[in-house]
C-alpha cells in the first residue's frame, strides 16, 4: 500500500513535468502573438470604424471576439493588450525578484541583529494587504505613467521571496564549501555572489514564473478599477473594464480578455509547479503559496 | 505549566507585533496621502465661484493648514481614541461610515471563508482517496482553473450567468433597494441571503480552489506515514483512515493557511464588493479614493489592515491550540 502511494506521487510528478512542456508552449505562443501583434491583428485596435452601426456587435466571423461600445475590434485589442499585460508583469517581476534576492541574501548572510531588523520589516510589510496599499498609491497619484506602474508593482512584490532566499542563504552559509571559500580568503560579496547565490537560482526561477502569473492578475484588477494601465494603452484588464458596465448585454467584451488572463496564469502556475518539482524532488504543490504576497 | 507560559508568551509577543504592524500601516498611509498631489478641495478649485479665502477657511477648519507633523501627532492621538475624523464625501463621522461597512465585509468574507474551507477540504479528501485517478485529475484541473482566475472577472461572469442569463439572484446591492423596508422580518432575512449568495459563492470558489490545492498536497504528504500503515495493518477501513487518521494530521497546516489566506480574502472582497455594489469596506474605500476623502481612505486602510492582522493573530493562536507540538515555541 505504501508502495502505491509512492508510485502515485512519482506518477503525479511525471504528470506535472509532462504538462510543463504544454504550459511552456502555451506561454511561448502568447508571447509570439504579442510580439507579432501588428502582423497578426486583423484590425487596428484603436480604430473606431462605425461607432453607431458597429457598436457592441456580437462575435461573428468578421469580428470573432465581437466589438466594443466604440466599435473597436475586441480580438485586435486583446492581441495588442497581450503586449501591455505581459510586459508590465514581466518587468515588474524582474524588479521584484532582484530586490527580493538582494535583500534576502544580505539579511541571511549578515545574520544577527541586521538580519533580525531586516526581517521584522518584511514581517510588517507582509502584514499590509498589498492590494489596499496599491489602491491607495495609484489613486493618490492619479494616472501614473506605465513605467511607474511597473516600478510600483515591482517594489511592492518582493517581500515573500526575500523570506525564502534568506532562509536558504542562512542554511547555505553554514555549509563546508562556504567555509572553504572563506578559508582561502574570499571576500564576503564574492562568497555571496559566486558561491551562495547560484544555489538559490532554482528558487528564484520558480518564484519569477509564478510571480508573472500573479502580477498579470493583479494588474488586471487595478486596471479594472481604472487605477492601472491608462488609455489609450489597454491591458487585458482594461478591456474587461470596458465591458464591465454592460456585461449583461455585451458579455463578449469582458469574457475573452478574462479567458486569456486565466490561460496565461494557469500556464505560469503549471510551469512554476513543474520547475519546482524538477528542482526539488521533495516538492509539494502549494508549498510556494507564500510567494503570493 | 511550562507550556501555558509558552502560550501566554506567544500571545503577548504576537500582540506586540500586531500593534507595531498597525502603527507602521497608520504612518505609511498618512505619509502617502500627504505627499500625494491634490487635496480634498481640488474639485472645488475648478469652480470659479469658490473664492481663495473660502478654500483657506475650509482648510483651516479641517486643520489641513497645520504643519504635517502636527497633523500626524493629532491624527495618532485621535486614532488611539477611536476618533477617525469627519468624512468629507459622506458628510458624517468616518467611524460611523466604517461601522456600517465592516459588518457587511465580515459577513461576506466570513461566509466565503466557511464555504471555501469546507468545500476545499472536501474536494481534497475526494482527490486524495484515489490520487492520480480521473476524478482527482478533473477536480485538480478545476481548482487550478479557479486558482488562476482574477476575482473581479469571476464576479462579472457569475453576474452574467446567474443574474442576467438565468436570473436566479439579484444583480447587485446588499438588499432590495425599494421593497426591503416594507418586508416582514423573515422576508427581509431571505432578501439579505439572496443578495449575499452570489458575492459569497464567488469569493468561496476562489478561496476554496486554493484550499483544495493545499489540502490535497498535505493529505498526500501524510499518507505514507507509519501511523497510517499501522492503522491499515489493524484493519481500519480506508474511509476511516482518511477521515480520522490522515485528515486530523493534514488539517494542522491548513489552520495556518487560515491566517495566510485572510489578506487575500479581504482584498478579494474589495473587488467583489465593487462588482456587486456590496456596501462593505472595499466599496467604501474605493468610493473614498475617487472622491479624495483623506480621512475615510486612511481609516479604511488602517481598519482593514488591523482586521487582517487580528485575524492572522487569532489563526496563529488557533494553530497553537490545535497542534500541541508548537506550544511554548
Amino acid at each position: 500500500m505504501a508502495a502505491e502511494s509512492i508510485g502515485t506521487s512519482t506518477h503525479w510528478t511525471r504528470h506535472v513535468v509532462r504538462h510543463a512542456g504544454f504550459a511552456g508552449g502555451v506561454l511561448a505562443l502568447i508571447v509570439v502573438v504579442a510580439l507579432l501583434a501588428p502582423l497578426i491583428s486583423p484590425y487596428d485596435p484603436i480604430a473606431q470604424p462605425d461607432i453607431i452601426g458597429l457598436k457592441n456587435a456580437a462575435p461573428s466571423f468578421v469580428h470573432p471576439f465581437g466589438t466594443d461600445s466604440f466599435s473597436r475590434d475586441v480580438l485586435s485589442r486583446c492581441i495588442y493588450g497581450a503586449r501591455v499585460s505581459l510586459s508590465v508583469a514581466g518587468l515588474a517581476t524582474v524588479i521584484a525578484v532582484t530586490l527580493g534576492t538582494l535583500y534576502g541574501a544580505i539579511a541571511g548572510y549578515a545574520g544577527g541583529v541586521i538580519d533580525a531588523v531586516m526581517m521584522r520589516f518584511v514581517d510588517a510589510a507582509l502584514a499590509i494587504p498589498r492590494v489596499l496599499l496599491l489602491i491607495a498609491i495609484l489613486a493618490l497619484w492619479n494616472g501614473l505613467p506605465l513605467w511607474l506602474l511597473v516600478v510600483v508593482l515591482g517594489v511592492t512584490g518582493w517581500f515573500g521571496l526575500s523570506r525564502m532566499v534568506r532562509a536558504q542563504v542562512l542554511s547555505l552559509r553554514e555549509l563546508d564549501f562556504v567555509a572553504a571559500a572563506r578559508a582561502v580568503g574570499a571576500s564576503s560579496p564574492r562568497i555571496l555572489i559566486r558561491h551562495i547565490l547560484p544555489n538559490v537560482v532554482p528558487t528564484i526561477i520558480v518564484a519569477a514564473t509564478l510571480g508573472i502569473g500573479h502580477v498579470i492578475i493583479l494588474e488586471a484588477g487595478l486596471s479594472y478599477l481604472g487605477l492601472g494601465v491608462q488609455p489609450p494603452s489597454a491591458s487585458w484588464g482594461s478591456i474587461i473594464q470596458d465591458g464591465a458596465d454592460q456585461v449583461g448585454s455585451a458579455w463578449w467584451i469582458s469574457l475573452f480578455p478574462g479567458l486569456l488572463i486565466v490561460t496565461t496564469a494557469i500556464a505560469c502556475n503549471a510551469l512554476g509547479d513543474a520547475l519546482h518539482a524538477a528542482f526539488d524532488p521533495r516538492h509539494t504543490t502549494g508549498a510556494m503559496a507564500e510567494l503570493d504576497s | 505549566m511550562a507550556s501555558n507560559r509558552g502560550i501566554v508568551g506567544t500571545v503577548i509577543s504576537r500582540l506586540v507585533q500586531a500593534v507595531i504592524v498597525v502603527a507602521i500601516v497608520t504612518t505609511l498611509v498618512f505619509v502617502l496621502i500627504h505627499i500625494a498631489p491634490g487635496d480634498p478641495f481640488a474639485a472645488a478649485m475648478d469652480n470659479p465661484n469658490v473664492s481663495e479665502a473660502l478654500r483657506a477657511r475650509w482648510r483651516a477648519m479641517y486643520g489641513l493648514d497645520q504643519p504635517l507633523l502636527t497633523q500626524y501627532v493629532r491624527y495618532l492621538a485621535n486614532v488611539a481614541r477611536g476618533d477617525f475624523g469627519w468624512s468629507f464625501s459622506m458628510h458624517r463621522p468616518v467611524l460611523d461610515v466604517l461601522k456600517d461597512a465592516l459588518p457587511n465585509t465580515l459577513l461576506l468574507a466570513g461566509t466565503a471563508l466557511v464555504l471555501g474551507f469546507a468545500g476545499g477540504i472536501g474536494l481534497a479528501l475526494i482527490q486524495a482517496m484515489r490520487p492520480g485517478s480521473r476524478t482527482d485529475r478533473t477536480l485538480g484541473a478545476g481548482s487550478m482553473f479557479f486558482y488562476a482566475m482574477p476575482d473581479f472577472w469571476l464576479a462579472l461572469m457569475m453576474m452574467l450567468i446567474f443574474a442576467y442569463w438565468f436570473p436566479v439572484f439579484p444583480v447587485a446591492g446588499a438588499v432590495d433597494p425599494i421593497m426591503h423596508e416594507y418586508m416582514t422580518p423573515l422576508a427581509a432575512v431571505a432578501d439579505r441571503l439572496k443578495h449575499l449568495a452570489l458575492p459569497a459563492i464567488t469569493l468561496a470558489l476562489l478561496s476554496g480552489a486554493a484550499v483544495a490545492r493545499y489540502q490535497r498536497a498535505e493529505l498526500l504528504r501524510v499518507l505514507p506515514d507509519d501511523f497510517v500503515r499501522t492503522a491499515r495493518a489493524k484493519g481500519v477501513s480506508e474511509r476511516r483512515i482518511m477521515l480520522v487518521h490522515v485528515l486530523r494530521n493534514a488539517l494542522i497546516p491548513t489552520v495556518s493557511l487560515l491566517g495566510l489566506s485572510l489578506p487575500g480574502l479581504f482584498t478579494g472582497a474589495v473587488f467583489i464588493e465593487r462588482v456587486f455594489a456590496w456596501p462593505g469596506m472595499g466599496w467604501v474605500i474605493l468610493n473614498a479614493v475617487s472622491t479624495r476623502d483623506y480621512p475615510l481612505v486612511t481609516a479604511g486602510v488602517i481598519v482593514a489592515a488591523a482586521t487582517v492582522t487580528l485575524g492572522s493573530l487569532l489563526a496563529d493562536l488557533l494553530y497553537a491550540v490545535v497542534d500541541p507540538r508548537i506550544r511554548g515555541r
